[in-house]
């Protein structure tokens, strides 16, 4: 350990602003492709639910017409 | 038609084409002059700050004057359907697109070469280094036109190319200009600067060898779009 | 299996699908263990720098970050080039899903680099050789995403996104080395504080550690991206419908019947 306490880790011998907001970015910007991948995944597979369901939609609904038919 | 015929007929086709519409060969050259000019009234004439920035200034202006010639290089022949008809016979669009890549160099920058005296007299480029910026725009210029035929070719086929042009061609200009400036600079303060002239030398060499067929397979991608 | 049959496996989406799952986990849960150690040690441990005292902890991301974005870039140009030659589809995903984040880690490298030089040069923005280099770089990145953006045609965009990198690609050892001697040719040595006299091992192995975490951070977030691209470009297949009705049942939102009802689709077989 290179620090005494954590008040003086915290302020990186008074340059504290510039090792945090490094810090701070480079988590920021690994956050966001972490949830820019998470997000496209989610959204592809989505879509493909979406057509499969309107598809599906389609079918059943023309089901349903014969049966009203039947009735 | 062997492959040296292939490419005399190409030049000499790209050679009548711009005679033909001289006004638009001559463009980027008064572009030039034009930009010196705005140079000169927006830095100030005081010989020594003038001539200071001179060897940056004419390398900066003419990468951006060879630059607005590119957006032109393969439109036309694009347009009127030439660049299918290249393709649709089957042989490999290597000369051609070499034939055309000369073509435009002699329009630009072997053309900024010859008048690069006339700019460095506008800019007070001390008289003595005028032969080693000439030196320096003859062997490096030929990158320009091959890396920026690339970026053309890649472009040819969108509507709004010219920003997105200068995007992708400007990055690769960097080591050009860089030898080029650079050597000017050196040969101000006196030094030899041969080791500059053979590095410029060996990246258009380097473009020779690469340019053509990344230019060749962007057109066959481009046509694809139309 | 052999290294012929690894090239045509990879080749096929489907069969990447299938293995990177676990891939992308792995890689992930790496990345996050070695990059916290690594800061940890950084921030904490590394003995202060004589010169720098603590603002130097900062390379310990600002170093993985730059590596990390050139490596990016020429793992596109090998992409392309393998795009162009053999034009395996899984080579336009990569290139496609890499520029997003090479393009942030290089932005990154250049802001880190820029908080750097403030304590340590005095000033925000230095014409260094290597954040030049890196600026170039992210304009490279720039011109890459933006071309892509331009062409509707995805396959177009991807060949011509091909062609465009592979060119990058030659021309950034070119880059560098002219960047280098225009450093001095118009600054001297003066500025060359970057190269570290002799980093003592406590100082260096932690920027190992967060160099090799970034590096599992970097397969992790491309594994991911692949995998939402090619079901993105995939969507129409068989295999993947299959799969999002699989999603649907765990997720409970549909009964089986209506899973059933709606089939894999044309040509298919589950």
């Amino acid at each position: 350990m290179s620090f005494a306490s954590f008040g003086e880790f915290l302020n990186m011998g008074g340059h504290a602003l510039y090792v945090w907001l490094s810090y701070g970015a480079a988590a920021g910007v690994m956050l966001y492709n972490w949830a820019a991948a998470r997000r496209q995944q989610r959204r592809a597979l989505q879509d493909v639910l979406d057509r499969m369901r309107r598809e599906a939609g389609g079918r059943a609904d023309g089901r349903a017409g014969r049966g009203d038919e039947e009735r | 038609m062997s492959g040296a015929g292939l490419f005399v007929a190409q030049f000499r086709r790209e050679w009548i084409a711009s005679l033909r519409s001289l006004q638009e060969a001559f463009n980027p050259l008064v572009f030039l002059f034009l930009a010196v000019t705005l140079f000169a009234l927006g830095v100030g004439v005081q010989p020594e700050v003038l001539g200071g920035i001179a060897p940056g200034v004419i390398w900066v202006l003419v990468l951006l004057a060879n630059l607005l010639a590119l957006d032109g290089m393969f439109r036309r022949d694009f347009d009127d359907g030439t660049l299918e008809q290249l393709v649709l016979l089957g042989r490999p669009l290597f000369l051609p697109v070499l034939a055309k890549m000369a073509a435009q160099w002699c329009l630009t920058g072997l053309a900024m070469t010859v008048l690069a005296p006339l700019a460095a007299l506008l800019l007070y480029l001390p008289a003595g280094v005028v032969d080693t910026a000439m030196l320096t725009l003859l062997a490096g210029s030929p990158a320009l036109t091959l890396f920026g035929a690339v970026g053309a070719a890649l472009t040819v086929a969108l509507r709004r190319g010219g920003v997105l042009l200068a995007l992708l061609v400007l990055p690769l200009y960097v080591p050009t200009l860089i030898f080029g400036a650079g050597a000017i600079d050196l040969a101000m303060a006196g030094s030899d600067v041969s080791a500059q002239i053979y590095l410029l030398t060996a990246i258009s060499m380097l473009a020779v060898t690469v340019a053509p067929f990344a230019a060749q397979a962007a057109l066959r991608i481009g046509l694809e779009q139309a | 299996m052999t290294l012929k049959e690894l090239w045509h496996r990879l080749g096929s989406p489907r069969w990447f699908y299938r293995i990177s799952g676990p891939l992308a986990w792995v890689l992930g849960i790496l990345a996050l263990v070695l990059l916290v150690s690594g800061s940890v040690w950084g921030l904490a441990f590394a003995p202060p720098d004589y010169q720098q005292g603590n603002s130097f902890r900062i390379i310990y991301i600002h170093v993985p970050t730059a590596i990390v974005a050139q490596s990016a870039y020429m793992l596109m140009g090998v992409a392309g080039a393998i795009l162009l030659v053999w034009r395996m589809k899984m080579a336009d995903m990569v290139l496609a899903a890499t520029v997003p984040f090479g393009m942030t880690m290089t932005a990154l490298a250049l802001f880190t680099g820029a908080v750097w030089g403030k304590p340590t040069w005095g000033a925000w923005w230095v014409w260094d050789a290597r954040t030049t280099s890196m600026l170039v770089l992210l304009f490279l990145y720039f011109g890459l995403y933006a071309l892509r953006q331009a062409i509707p045609r995805q396959e177009t965009a991807g060949r011509a996104c091909a062609v465009l990198a592979v060119v990058g690609v030659i021309n950034i050892p070119i880059i560098k080395y002219s960047v280098d001697w225009w450093l001095t040719l118009h600054q001297g040595a003066t500025f060359r504080l970057t190269e570290a006299p002799a980093m003592p091992p406590e100082m260096w192995i932690p920027l190992a550690v967060n160099v090799l975490g970034l590096y599992c951070f970097f397969g992790a977030n491309l594994v991911g991206r692949l995998r939402a691209e090619i079901v993105r470009r995939e969507a129409r297949t068989a295999w993947v419908r299959a799969l999002a009705a699989g999603e649907l049942q765990t997720a409970r939102e549909v009964s089986e019947d209506e899973v059933l009802r709606m089939g894999p689709g044309p040509g298919a077989g589950r």
